[in-house]
């Protein structure tokens, strides 16, 4: 980055490189979104058990009936979205971590993502079709 | 990175035990734990939109010995996760960063998480018997 001499190595504006926005061009985004849904399941995620603690011996109507009603389909449908996000973000680190031939890393990271995309999309038409059906 | 021929830095083996140790390979061990436990929910709202029969179905599998050991399990994770992860946050808000209060907040997720299971499992059998 020296600008001494006539060769200029790096032609990047040195705000971008101060913004972190280097190679991976997403700088802190990772780390950041890591701790948002972080704090977003702290509070989804004590709802998320005090809900079905109360739930705890229903019957199929008093279940069908909870997560129907407007808000519990709503956190919930928060709470799974969040959950897969966040997991995909941990997973990712631990695979990268531990994963150490570049071929299985990849696979890996687009497998989890795959199941983690189906595995959020099932549970947002289940809490719709629960929702929307009388 | 790996087509390199690095060597590693030593690893796990050298080092004396240590809680802060613990703490954080328990924080992955329990988030992988919840990411596979997460089919969990995703079961259960699959049946509870089937119908009636297979969410029954459903309650008779989480209500069974080896589903009620895996739920003592994966509650124990979730609380662990939980607490940890609310200490990791206010690390990250760069609180608590001496190695007394590390110790100190790594015991106390440990013990934290191992209180809320009991309380909750408690709980559960004093409301009555199986999930």
């Amino acid at each position: 980055m020296s600008a001494k001499g006539s060769a200029v190595k790096d032609r990047r504006n040195p705000l971008k490189v101060a913004r972190g926005l280097g190679s991976s061009q997403s700088g802190v985004g990772h780390w950041w979104s890591q701790r948002v849904t972080a704090a977003a399941l702290v509070l989804l995620g004590v709802w998320f058990v005090a809900t079905v603690l109360c739930l705890l011996h229903a019957d199929y109507a008093t279940a069908h009936a909870a997560v129907a009603k407007p808000w519990n389909a709503l956190l919930l449908i928060a709470f799974v979205l969040t959950l897969f996000w966040h997991a995909v973000l941990g997973l990712q680190v631990v695979i990268e971590d531990y994963v150490h031939v570049r071929w299985k890393e990849v696979a890996l990271m687009v497998a989890i993502k795959f199941l983690a995309v189906l595995g959020a999309l099932a549970s947002v038409l289940a809490v719709l079709r629960i929702a929307l059906t009388p | 990175m790996a087509d390199m021929q690095r060597p590693l830095s030593p690893h796990l083996q050298v080092y004396k035990w240590q809680v802060q140790m613990v703490s954080s390979i328990l924080h992955r061990a329990t988030g992988i734990a919840l990411a596979v436990g997460s089919v969990l929910v995703v079961g259960g709202l699959l049946h509870l939109a089937a119908g009636e029969e297979s969410f029954n179905h459903y309650k008779s599998i989480i209500g069974s010995p080896i589903g009620m050991i895996l739920l003592v399990g994966w509650s124990w994770a979730l609380f662990y996760h939980l607490c940890n992860g609310i200490r990791h946050l206010a690390q990250d808000a760069g609180l608590g960063y001496g190695v007394s209060q590390f110790v100190r907040s790594s015991w106390l997720s440990l013990v934290v998480s191992i209180v809320l299971t009991v309380l909750v499992w408690a709980w559960v059998l004093l409301a009555g018997g199986a999930a």
